[in-house]
């Protein structure tokens, strides 16, 4: 029995090593939970990115869900997950406003003429000073915020057509079933 | 030739340190003073760079950890202690900023897990040592002589 100890340390630990590659091959180890997640989102003013005169806040967003795609023309992952949304966008059941983050607005501009615009409107975050109110750190990152205001769901990465069936829409069909 | 070599690898050593502390002086704050500059390098060298997350905010030159840099500093600047910063931070990005996890509920098992583990070994070797002193005793009483022959299996 005894000289089956130092075997059965051995498979256990080789047990915890199969753990971590499997954990961390199906979860992004990046992937920080946001704090904010149904809390109010932060109170913003931004310009939009076609109209700098306008601006836009958090306040006359208030009344029906929107969600906000964090992206940028110098992230390559947006360049990836851009094909979806414009493949889906218009079945969200909720309009998809674009957060340009950190980007010149020419860039922005050039980039969404060139791969196509799936957004309802585009917000200009250049200094990204709001950002980090929102706990944005990377590019793309998705929140579904609610008519109230408040943040329900975030996706660190790129929108997927998984994470849209799996996630986001269950997401947007609880706030449906809340306020029909 | 191998110390030629080696001058050559010393020099790669020194020029990328000369670039490293190049890097820092290319995002100079207006600190007020030395003690300033001082508080601010101890605080940021706790938070953590959230884009590259193996580095602090001290070290990071990512865009996201220059713009929390001078977040901080603009607190600073503010009147705002380090507390009150870090969990400014902490609000937004999580205690993930935090490069000391906070003692809390759910850090309990990070905190005093080893702890746990180093009592279960602790008494494993304790058990053990018990265990083969007693042996050795029964050994020694029953069969004089024969004690360091003795072999319970246990001799791992």
């Amino acid at each position: 029995m005894n000289r089956l100890v130092p075997f059965l340390a051995f498979v256990l630990l080789a047990g915890l090593l199969g753990f971590g590659i499997w954990w961390n091959s199906s979860h992004d180890p990046t992937a920080v939970p946001s704090p904010l997640i149904d809390k109010p989102a932060p109170a913003f003013a931004l310009p939009e990115l076609d109209d700098p005169a306008k601006v836009v806040t958090k306040a006359s967003l208030l009344g029906k869900p929107y969600l906000l795609n964090v992206f940028a023309s110098w992230c390559y992952v947006c360049g990836e997950e851009h094909p979806v949304l414009m493949a889906e966008a218009g079945q969200f059941g909720v309009p998809l406003i674009g957060y340009n983050y950190k980007d010149a607005p020419a860039d922005a501009k050039a980039w969404l003429s060139r791969h196509g615009n799936p957004y309802a409107m585009v917000l200009a975050d250049r200094s990204g000073q709001t950002a980090m109110n929102f706990g944005v750190y990377g590019a793309p990152e998705t929140y579904l915020i609610d008519a109230r205001g408040i943040i329900r769901y975030k996706r660190i990465g790129p929108l997927t057509p998984t994470v849209i069936r799996t996630q986001l829409e269950p997401a947007i069909a609880a706030l449906k079933k809340e306020a029909p | 030739m191998t110390r030629r070599w080696l001058h050559a690898l010393l020099a790669a050593f020194a020029l990328a340190m000369a670039a490293a502390a190049a890097a820092q002086a290319i995002d100079p704050l207006p600190f007020r003073d030395h003690a300033q500059e001082v508080r601010f390098q101890h605080l940021t060298s706790q938070l953590r760079c959230m884009v590259c997350q193996n580095e602090t905010l001290a070290d990071s030159n990512a865009g996201l950890a220059r713009d929390m840099r001078h977040k901080v500093f603009q607190l600073m600047q503010q009147g705002k202690t380090d507390a009150q910063i870090k969990q400014y931070l902490v609000d937004r990005y999580s205690d993930f900023v935090l490069y000391d996890p906070p003692v809390q509920p759910d850090t309990w098992l990070l905190w005093f897990g080893p702890f746990l583990i180093l009592a279960a070994g602790g008494i494993a070797v304790a058990l053990v040592v018990r265990r083969r002193s007693r042996a050795r005793t029964d050994m020694a009483a029953t069969q004089p002589g024969t004690a360091d022959a003795d072999d319970n299996g246990d001799d791992w």
